[in-house]
């Protein structure tokens, strides 16, 4: 049965490396100007296979013991999936399908039973100063400012708080957080908490930045100015990034790769590549190759969900 | 970022407050003017029920003579050592107790079974043990003031938030660092609050062992009075305890502020 409803995309699938992108070349009225990829659709779409795998997930299974029948359920089942350099790869799902035990896994803050991590070639075995994560909820430390909440991770690893301060200021600037190092975070709103949140992570320096349905927690405006503002980071520092969501929008308006989880326990259904032109704006969601790949995620889960009775 | 105006405290709110304090000190006044008529009009025996002039003249000898100061610093001392003791020692004891499930396990019902012992009536065992000077006192301001620690800095290892302890293991934190910058910040408040009813427990305890068998200190010298129809004398001496213990606790209390200014002005209670 999982082979059968295993619908990777064809047209993804083959291709490698360079790929003319499949835009539509009709007029797009107002959008005209500001949606700049629509005018050069010759301009192929760069994909990143061909930079060194940074993360690396092989035949991945994890389990954990359930309190109540004492059986061990598994919760992500042999997950194969490698994000090369500077790549933004997302999973979607529906909920409970095991893709934020999968992050964790990633993260080494849950064991896996079978299977193997790597970052850089190096065998994860426990959390890292390699890996950073954002959770949904901020979770900042109230009794530290935000200065003192940024540094926080550096201040782990055994930095000084001093050099921390100073490792981390570049990205305090690049989140336009810098005049509110004194503020406490009950000072803050959700979406400036979830900026210092994102800092705190940036700020280590990470080989892998690990993101758990980020915003999920946000109000909608919120949501959106947030996934603009991560979408412009995400442009100029290049980082790898593995991010879960439920919204498929905002999956991909971010990513290069959607990977889609099948329901529990959760295996790769599709890997979709998102071939729009970087740097991407906001309003590409109106575009009709944004609808059709949206739509084409939708259907996967949609008949996943229906096969697998998964909702 | 943008300044904007904001507006100061409403006037409403400012007259609220001087209205309480109005009424809360005429209340005193108030008595203390009728207890003083009481007296004036001879309508209370002097012997029995004194006056606030009384104890204000009384209050003014017993400094003159250097009888207060003598009993004070006899009774800060055995204060001072029991509360320094039941902090060094209840503050490792209640965090262990909290942070430990196995030590929780083992320690929590002797514990428990300890603090619901009334201290006080251990005390002729005391003094047995340890004689009528100060020792015996230690012991009690000691057995009184670390309960109270030891029950709020377990309960604050209860309540430290766990997805913060996520966040630290995310990053790698070790057990130690969790504890550190996690678990330490965290029993602050919760400190500060059992130093607050260790304080008053301890004062209490001093105060009732030096009247129950003592030689010297302020319970000694209240008991004393009382036993010779001192009544002036031994309101003197409750005053002194009275303003001590709020002081006390008026100290610890802007302590805990400083240290709660993170929580900002909604959580300040």
């Amino acid at each position: 049965m999982k082979n059968g409803i295993a619908a990777v995309n064809p047209e993804s699938s083959t291709l490698n490396g360079v790929v003319p992108s499949t835009v539509a070349t009709q007029a797009v009225g107002e959008l005209d100007g500001v949606v700049s990829f629509h005018k050069d659709v010759q301009q192929p779409v760069k994909f990143l296979d061909n930079r060194p795998v940074k993360l690396s997930v092989k035949n991945l299974v994890v389990g954990y013991l359930d309190k109540q029948s004492g059986h061990t359920m598994v919760a992500v089942d042999k997950v194969t999936l490698d994000i090369h350099e500077g790549e933004f790869v997302t999973i979607v799902g529906l909920s409970g399908c095991g893709k934020s035990t999968f992050l964790n896994a990633i993260a080494g803050l849950v064991q896996h039973q079978h299977g193997e991590i790597k970052v850089n070639d190096r065998i994860v075995t426990g959390p890292g100063m390699d890996r950073a994560v954002v959770f949904q909820k901020a979770s900042l430390l109230p009794w530290r400012n935000v200065g003192r909440n940024i540094t926080y991770g550096l201040e782990l690893s055994g930095m000084k708080q001093a050099a921390a301060r100073a490792k981390a200021s570049y990205y305090v600037n690049l989140i336009r957080l810098n005049g509110f190092e004194d503020h406490y975070p009950h000072q803050l709103s959700g979406g400036m908490q979830q900026r210092v949140n994102l800092a705190r992570a940036l700020a280590c320096d990470p080989e892998v930045l690990l993101l758990d349905e980020p915003f999920a927690a946000l109000d909608a405006i919120t949501r959106e100015l947030m996934q603009n503002e991560l979408l412009e980071l995400c442009e100029k520092v290049g980082k790898t990034v593995l991010m879960v969501t439920h919204q498929i929008d905002e999956a991909v308006l971010l990513s290069d790769r959607v990977v889609i989880f099948s329901s529990r326990p959760a295996y790769v259904l599709a890997d979709i590549r998102i071939p729009i032109r970087r740097p991407r704006k906001s309003l590409i969601k109106d575009s009709e190759e944004f609808r059709g790949l949206m739509n084409e995620i939708w259907r996967v889960i949609e008949g996943n969900a229906n096969i697998g009775g998964g909702i | 970022m943008r300044k904007v105006t904001v507006f100061p405290k409403s006037n409403a709110a400012k007259k609220e407050k001087i209205t309480g304090v109005l009424l809360g000190s005429s209340v005193i006044v108030l008595f203390l003017v009728g207890w003083e008529l009481l007296f004036q009009f001879k309508l209370v025996n002097p012997l029995f029920i004194s006056a606030p002039s009384r104890v204000v003249l009384a209050l003014i000898t017993i400094i003159e003579d250097g009888s207060l100061f003598e009993n004070l610093t006899i009774s800060a001392k055995e204060f001072a050592f029991g509360y320094g003791v039941a902090i060094l020692v209840g503050f490792p004891i209640g965090i262990m107790l909290g942070w430990f499930k196995l030590i929780r396990a083992a320690f929590g019902p002797f514990i428990a079974a300890m603090q619901a012992t009334p201290r006080i009536a251990l005390m002729p065992l005391f003094i047995i043990w340890f004689g009528l000077g100060i020792t015996s006192k230690i012991v009690i301001v000691l057995l009184s003031a670390i309960f109270p620690l030891i029950v709020n800095l377990q309960v604050a290892m209860s309540t430290i938030d766990n997805d913060l302890i996520h966040v630290a293991r995310a990053y790698g934190a070790t057990r130690w660092q969790v504890f550190r910058s996690i678990a330490l910040p965290t029993s602050l408040p919760f400190l500060i609050t059992g130093l607050r009813l260790a304080a008053g427990r301890g004062l209490l305890g001093v105060i009732v062992a030096e009247v129950f068998g003592g030689a010297a200190g302020i319970g000694y010298m209240i008991q004393y009075a009382g036993s010779t129809f001192q009544t002036d004398k031994v309101f003197a001496g409750v005053l002194v305890v009275a303003v001590t213990g709020i002081t006390l606790d008026f100290t610890l209390d802007r302590l805990g502020r400083h240290f709660d200014r993170w929580r900002g002005e909604a959580a300040v209670h």
